[in-house]
């Protein structure tokens, strides 16, 4: 992915420029994003913070290319997604971006290996392909004999896992978690964070919203929200954090 | 590649209609009875009008049928006194068709005689038929055994017969009939064939054989018969005159069928003062029972559409729940990253199969209908190929139309929105 743009330095994957979202409800103007600039590294592990009303999902939403600006720039890896049309967004969110959700967002009649197997169908690979590539993440989760349950049959920690085993199905180059432990009890919520933590150690960027600062501690840099701007960034120390940019196999 | 992902598909919508068995059945019974009606409805009209376009067409489609009628005015005189009326079609009037009017491929004379028909102690009502060899080319029956009448029976004056197949068993049972000799009134005469006969009616007309037919040489039964004929009817006595009493045309081409019927009505108009004759055209009632068969598939279409529409919007209203209802499930897959196009493809498969499946279902219960009223009520059906491949491609089309709208509804979901649906 070749760098066009001089000022971006090469470990940049991520870079809004004076984002502005501003929503029409009613009459009334809601200003969700008021001009944010930030840009966030290869690899690293971000979490944006704030209550409620802050502009955390929306800006969740932006940079996971659910949402389009109504002002400013957006660059994902070097390429500016804010002028992309609805299908070239669902393009890019297949082939380079993973969610999770507070809500696992499962597909409940689906089979845990189909759910796995979700975006894969939408890339195209074929099923003796894809089967193969949900059993490696099933098994990677922990998952392995849950391949031919169906969501309901799951505890809300399996579900989750489920959930991340699919966010990375496409190897995406960024994981954007919403709320990951929202529903979870605290030692499941741990177990989560954990997981999460060992991708971004693999090499993985990940993007988290969240309100809690225990799980918030679990990144390495926080990005706190209010009324649209950010309020201030606080970073672990370069070492804490400091990744490996190899690239484990499978991911 | 491509195909082997719309099968992915298929499968897939058949999967998602599986998770609800109930539903999915109760939205395809609409479809079922539309169109199991449109199928079987088909089969009653076409096995109705069928009958009656088989029997016109064996009067044959190039010909015209010239029937001698007895006048309204001597209708009301015979039973009164002692008078003999003199009607019907003459010599003169057969030999001129076929000279004056060029399109006029063949005549066939014809002149009926009834009279009772003797073989040793068997006897039998005939009706014999004074007419010339082309009668065979116009009225194309199988040969039983033996020949038809030949033109050097004409020529020879010869005191020859042809039966027909019913009238041959009535007389002889099973024995050899060929060269015996029949007794015609007080007239004998020798058998030398047998041909098959259709008998019955067509419409309005009398298809030109029956079953108790004897055919001789026109000029035999002149000589033998002559052209008056008495007859007894309930006291009164009546005596008539009649020349011949039909005449069968040939028409070159089946187009020039209309303008012949107008030139022998005017030629006829001339020549003969009352109308003692009536003529028949098998095309146009070919093309009358045509015209009602048309129109009685028109009505019958329309019902059926009716039904189908019903069925269509069923679907439809079952649809656009099921887009609702699933509106998490569509938020997801468009998060993942599957386009609009492709959200609209699985709906849209998914109210084609059902309304497939609909259809196909529907054709066996619209085969079974007809099958049933054929046995129970004995009427005839008849299920044509495209009476099964039209109702399958409408079905086919009713999910498509019906599944748009719910698919475009689909796509149209906001997956932020979506994924907060509970």
């Amino acid at each position: 992915m070749g760098n066009p743009i001089s000022s971006v330095s090469h470990s940049e994957i991520v870079r809004l420029e004076n984002a502005h979202k501003i929503y029409q409800m009613g009459n009334q103007e809601v200003r969700a994003l008021a001009g944010v600039t930030i840009s966030f590294e290869r690899g690293s592990f971000w979490a944006i913070m704030g209550p409620s009303g802050s502009g955390k999902s929306t800006m969740m939403n932006i940079l996971g290319c659910l949402d389009r600006l109504t002002k400013g720039s957006y660059f994902l890896e070097g390429d500016d997604v804010s002028t992309l049309d609805d299908d070239a967004l669902s393009e890019f969110r297949l082939r380079h971006l993973g969610f999770i959700f507070q809500s696992f967002n499962l597909i409940p009649q689906l089979t845990v290996q189909r759910n796995i197997e979700l975006p894969l169908y939408y890339l195209g690979w074929d099923a003796a392909q894809s089967a193969e590539r949900a059993r490696e993440l099933a098994s990677r989760v922990g998952l392995e004999a849950r391949l031919g349950h169906r969501p309901p049959e799951l505890s809300g920690g399996q579900m989750q896992r489920v959930a991340i085993a699919r966010a990375l199905a496409n190897d995406p180059q960024i994981l954007f978690a919403d709320e990951p432990t929202g529903n979870l009890d605290t030692a499941t919520g741990e177990q989560i964070m954990e997981v999460l933590s060992e991708l971004n150690h693999q090499g993985k960027t990940i993007i988290m919203v969240t309100h809690e600062s225990h799980i918030a501690a679990h990144a390495h840099s926080r990005l706190h929200m209010k009324d649209g701007v950010i309020e201030r960034i606080d970073r672990d120390s370069y070492e804490t954090h400091k990744v490996s940019s190899k690239r484990l196999p499978g991911y | 590649m491509k195909r082997t992902r719309l099968v992915r598909n298929v499968f897939l919508g058949i999967e998602n209609l599986l998770l609800h068995k109930l539903r999915s059945f109760l939205t395809m019974l609409g479809v079922v009875f539309g169109v199991g009606s449109v199928v079987a409805m088909l089969a009653v009209g076409e096995g109705a009008s069928k009958e009656a376009l088989e029997q016109i067409r064996k009067l044959g489609s190039n010909n015209i049928i010239i029937t001698a009628v007895k006048p309204v005015e001597d209708e009301a005189a015979g039973t009164t006194r002692s008078f003999m009326s003199i009607y019907g079609l003459t010599y003169e009037d057969y030999l001129r068709l076929a000279e004056t009017i060029n399109t006029v491929k063949k005549t066939v004379p014809v002149k009926i005689i009834r009279k009772e028909g003797r073989l040793r102690e068997r006897g039998l009502e005939l009706r014999v038929v004074g007419t010339t060899p082309a009668w065979f080319d116009l009225v194309q029956r199988t040969i039983v055994a033996g020949r038809v009448l030949l033109f050097s029976d004409e020529e020879d004056q010869a005191p020859v017969t042809v039966l027909t197949e019913y009238g041959a068993r009535r007389l002889l049972a099973t024995e050899n009939t060929i060269g015996q000799t029949l007794r015609i009134g007080s007239d004998t005469f020798k058998i030398v064939g047998i041909v098959k006969s259709e008998g019955g009616e067509a419409g309005n007309i009398q298809i030109p054989d029956q079953q108790v037919d004897a055919y001789i040489p026109i000029d035999v039964a002149r000589v033998y018969y002559g052209d008056i004929s008495f007859r007894r009817t309930a006291g009164s006595f009546e005596r008539e005159m009649v020349e011949l009493h039909q005449v069968i045309v040939q028409v070159d081409h089946t187009e020039n069928v209309e303008g012949t019927a107008k030139a022998i009505e005017e030629m006829l108009k001339r020549f003969h003062k009352k109308t003692d004759y009536i003529i028949n055209i098998p095309l146009a009632l070919l093309k009358q029972a045509e015209a009602t068969k048309r129109t009685f598939n028109i009505v019958l279409g329309s019902i059926a559409c009716i039904s189908l529409l019903v069925g269509g919007i069923g679907i439809m209203n079952i649809m656009l729940a099921s887009v609702t209802e699933r509106t998490r499930e569509i938020g997801i897959r468009r998060a993942i990253g599957a386009k609009r196009k492709q959200i609209i493809t699985q709906f849209l498969i998914e109210t084609v199969v059902l309304s497939t499946i609909g259809g196909i279902v529907g054709i066996g219960l619209g085969i079974l209908i007809p099958i049933l009223i054929t046995y129970f009520a004995g009427m005839p059906t008849v299920i044509t190929p495209w009476s099964i491949v039209l109702p399958l491609f409408i079905s086919a089309s009713i999910g498509v139309i019906f599944g748009l709208y719910p698919a475009a509804r689909a796509a149209e979901v906001d997956p932020i929105v979506a994924l907060r649906h509970e």
